[in-house]
């Protein structure tokens, strides 16, 4: 299954995967979020939109239009 | 005489680069506007040691040198056009010790420009609680250049600074990063096109959409010597690019810098957890937000009546003191009260930029902007115009200030077009006289019906505003290119200095912006108030004394009244309000309306005033204004005049219209133009009129 950074609950993290995605701002990407760094969700806003993320140190809050784009792999808590 | 060093701050939002400023220049400061745009300019002047000088410019936050925004063009167009008078000769990236790998990414654009860029790392004073250890020889090594660390709040480093800047001409110019190794193919024909630019900088010009002095964009991409590249190509590349500078920063951090995360402490996630709730988050915001009003509409009320009093007690003055004559009245009936009219606003300004400045300062706004973006997106607005909107509701001057850190130019407009429609406290009065009038002081449910009219009232104000916010959005057709992307900076403690420094700032921008129109209008509205043509304004006094001469039982005092009342109504702004009668007669009103309308302009709650004047009651007391009114009859159809039907309208036309000359001024101070001004006072009039109109004949 497909996971994105907008499928993260509180506190879960994950490593963001390759992509080539066209719609995903640059200032993004200049701020850290870069294929192989690792996110963490921090807060959610009332229907999950915005999300309040830890991006490699970077703590940003973006809209959940652009987390669904950014793929991740989820780290598991249980090994 | 040696010239001055031309010194650009740049860096990314909430690295400190103000506080730097701010500690370069103390109050040695002003601000502008970039020319024909609304991006805030701040320079000053920073003294040297060996009494040398430096230019310093405060250039807005940027996390690049890719610009999304009109501030983040700012930065680009200045280091791109070397002719510009503030063109830099040593830039000043300012870095946040926290956040250097980030930071980092635009010290190495701006350093592949071939500029001499002096690397401040800020936040020095957070390194021990952090547990980040640097190693600065090194780092200079690597990065080719001067680095200092600083420490704005504990005010170490400076000296530092000042020094590496009178020594800007030993910082090696050489690039850190070969950009051109993304497309190494397409940079060559790039440099045998123009061997004489600079490679980095040709980069920048083909990928972003800004003005450049002297280089063309089309120049260079309709050169055949290489295929222009699409859109998507140069994304990519630009990708490539943003990587490449991060595997470069990657390595210099790893031997440079030690973070023990053992030895963090994190107040941080501790706060967000309370002040980012679903819940507390929104019910702390709400508290903030009463606080906020209640000082500007409760606490500001004790200076404010203090500044009233002066400029009477001023006004008195003069009047007694110099010989009687036109120029006397000049100064001490139009020029006195016209300058009270602005210093007034002084005490609400203050006090809300100061919470304001708080607010920023502590990093608690970006959490607003995050609990209120959903809502707020909605209507066109921003997370930030929530403080605005709600300030607005104790008057708009300051509000309209307020909406300065809203970075989104379309948002922050449509925030300035609305803020007017909120129940500022000026109509308070206007409101209350006519309520006390027209509607019935009695229960219904348990409720007060003159109570809750008035809360409609300010329902209606904040209800019109986001409606009007909303279709402004559906028919601006501004280009919004900035992304929500929101940084959370890290909370800290207040700089007195930073805030003191934005709060003397805020007022002197009001002063001597709005100012000046403040008083001109006041000046005129004065004079056409108190001159008018012919002998009936001439001689008002032997008229109205012959028409009581057999009547002796008139007072001295009540014959003045009435001398004064013929006045008004002979004066200019009388007859104007007599020619618009025909117009306002629709709405249910006469004349006399029609001139406390016009008189409004200057500030709403001269309604009153004016009307007291004009009914010759000569007392302030609203009880004995309030029966005079209901005693008046209405010329056309009979009857009282103020009715349950031309209440309500009156009501609803002091809601809607833009009747406030000192809003006005700001706006056109802030949006420098009189573009939007005026539609404001157009639109908002016209719309107010026709739901009087609507509200007078569906209900009489
Ligand atoms: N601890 C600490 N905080 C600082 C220092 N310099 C600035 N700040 C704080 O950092 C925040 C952002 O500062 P500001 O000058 O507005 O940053 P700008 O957005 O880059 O202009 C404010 O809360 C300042 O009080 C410093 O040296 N140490
Ligand atoms: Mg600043």
């Amino acid at each position: 299954m497909k996971r994105t950074l907008a499928d993260l609950k509180r506190g879960e993290r994950g490593i963001i995967k390759e992509f080539s995605e066209e719609n995903i701002p640059l200032k993004l990407l200049e701020m850290g979020c870069l294929p192989g760094n690792e996110v963490e969700m921090l807060q959610m806003a009332p229907f999950r939109d915005p999300m309040y993320l830890n991006i490699n140190g970077s703590h940003l809050a973006i809209r959940r239009e652009i987390a669904l784009l950014i793929e991740i792999d989820l780290i598991s808590l249980h090994g | 005489m040696a010239k001055q060093i031309n010194v650009a701050l740049i860096g990314n939002p909430n690295t400190g680069k103000t506080s730097v400023f701010n500690q370069l220049t103390g109050l040695n400061q002003k601000v502008g506007n970039y020319p024909g745009i609304t991006v805030e300019k701040k320079e000053g002047i920073c003294k040297l040691p060996r009494g040398l000088k430096a230019h310093i410019l405060d250039l807005p936050g940027t996390y690049s040198l890719n610009a999304s925004s009109l501030d983040e063009n700012v930065v680009i167009e200045l280091l791109l056009n070397k002719s510009d008078k503030d063109y830099p000769d040593v830039a000043v990236v300012v870095s946040d010790v926290e956040n250097l790998k980030r930071n980092l990414l635009l010290f190495t654009q701006i350093k592949d420009l071939g500029i001499p860029t002096i690397l401040v790392i800020n936040m020095a004073d957070r390194m021990e609680r952090k547990g980040i250890s640097l190693d600065v020889d090194l780092l200079e090594e690597r990065l080719n250049t001067k680095v200092v660390l600083v420490s704005a709040r504990k005010n170490t480093g400076i000296d530092e600074l000042k020094e590496a800047i009178i020594n800007y001409r030993h910082i090696s110019d050489e690039p850190c990063v070969n950009a051109s190794v993304i497309a190494p193919e397409y940079f060559d024909r790039l440099r045998k096109a123009f061997p004489k630019q600079s490679l980095y900088k040709l980069w920048l010009v083909i990928t972003q959409d800004v003005n450049f002095g002297n280089i063309n964009r089309k120049e260079i991409t309709n050169s055949d010597h290489f295929d222009t590249k699409s859109h998507t190509e140069l994304k990519k590349l630009q990708h490539k690019e943003t990587i490449l500078r991060y595997q470069f920063i990657n390595g210099v951090l790893k031997e440079t810098m030690k973070v023990d995360a053992s030895s963090a402490k994190d107040l941080r996630s501790r706060l967000d957890r309370i002040l980012t709730h679903k819940v507390w988050g929104y019910t702390i915001f709400f508290g903030i937000l009463l606080l906020i009003f209640q000082a500007i509409y409760s606490w500001s009320s004790y200076p404010m009546d203090l500044i009233d009093e002066t400029f009477a007690f001023l006004s008195e003055w003069t009047k007694t003191t110099l010989p009687a004559g036109a120029f006397t009245n000049l100064i001490a009936e139009g020029i006195i009260p016209g300058l009270g009219g602005i210093v007034i606003f002084i005490p609400q300004i203050a006090f809300l930029f100061f919470f304001i400045s708080i607010l920023e300062e502590t990093g608690y706004m970006s959490r607003v902007v995050f609990l209120m973006d959903r809502i707020m997106r909605k209507f066109g607005l921003s997370g930030k115009s929530v403080v605005p909107l709600v300030s607005g509701t104790a008057c708009a001057i300051p509000a309209v200030m307020a909406t300065r850190n809203i970075e989104s130019w379309k948002e922050r407009l449509i925030t300035i077009l609305v803020v007017p429609f909120t129940t500022c406290s000026a109509r308070l009065p206007v409101y209350l006289i006519i309520i006390a009038l027209v509607i019935p002081d009695r229960a219904v449910w348990g409720f007060n019906l003159q109570g809750l009219t008035l809360m409609l009232l300010y329902l209606l104000g904040f209800g019109v505003a986001i409606g009007s916010a909303w279709i402004l959005n559906l028919i601006l057709n501004i280009k919004n290119r900035s992304h929500f992307v929101i940084e959370m900076p890290n909370y800290k403690l207040p700089m007195g200095k930073n805030i003191a420094i934005n709060v003397v700032e805020k007022t002197k921008s009001f002063v001597f912006g709005a100012g000046k129109i403040i008083l001109a209008i006041s000046i005129i509205l004065w004079v056409l108030a108190s001159y008018g043509p012919g002998d009936n304004f001439n001689n008002a006094s032997e008229i109205v004394s012959e028409q009581y001469d057999e009547q002796s039982n008139i007072t001295e005092d009540e014959l003045d009244e009435e001398i004064a009342s013929f006045k008004l109504k002979n004066s200019y702004i009388g007859i104007m309000g007599r020619g618009i009668e025909p117009v306002v007669a629709p709405l249910g009103y006469d004349w006399k309306i029609g001139i406390a309308i016009i008189s409004s302009f200057a500030a709403r709650e001269v309604f009153v005033g004016t009307l007291a004047t004009i009914y010759s009651v000569g007392s302030d007391e609203e009880e004995t204004i309030k029966n005079r009114m209901a005693a008046e009859i209405n010329p056309i159809l009979g009857g009282p005049l103020f009715t349950f039907a031309s209440g309500v309208s009156l009501l609803l036309f002091y809601a809607f219209a833009m009747q406030c000359m000192s809003t006005l001024a700001i706006v056109k101070k802030e949006t420098n133009t009189w573009k939007w001004p005026v539609l404001q006072l157009v639109v908002m009039t016209l719309f107010a009129y026709f739901v009087a109109l609507a509200a007078f004949q569906l209900l009489k």
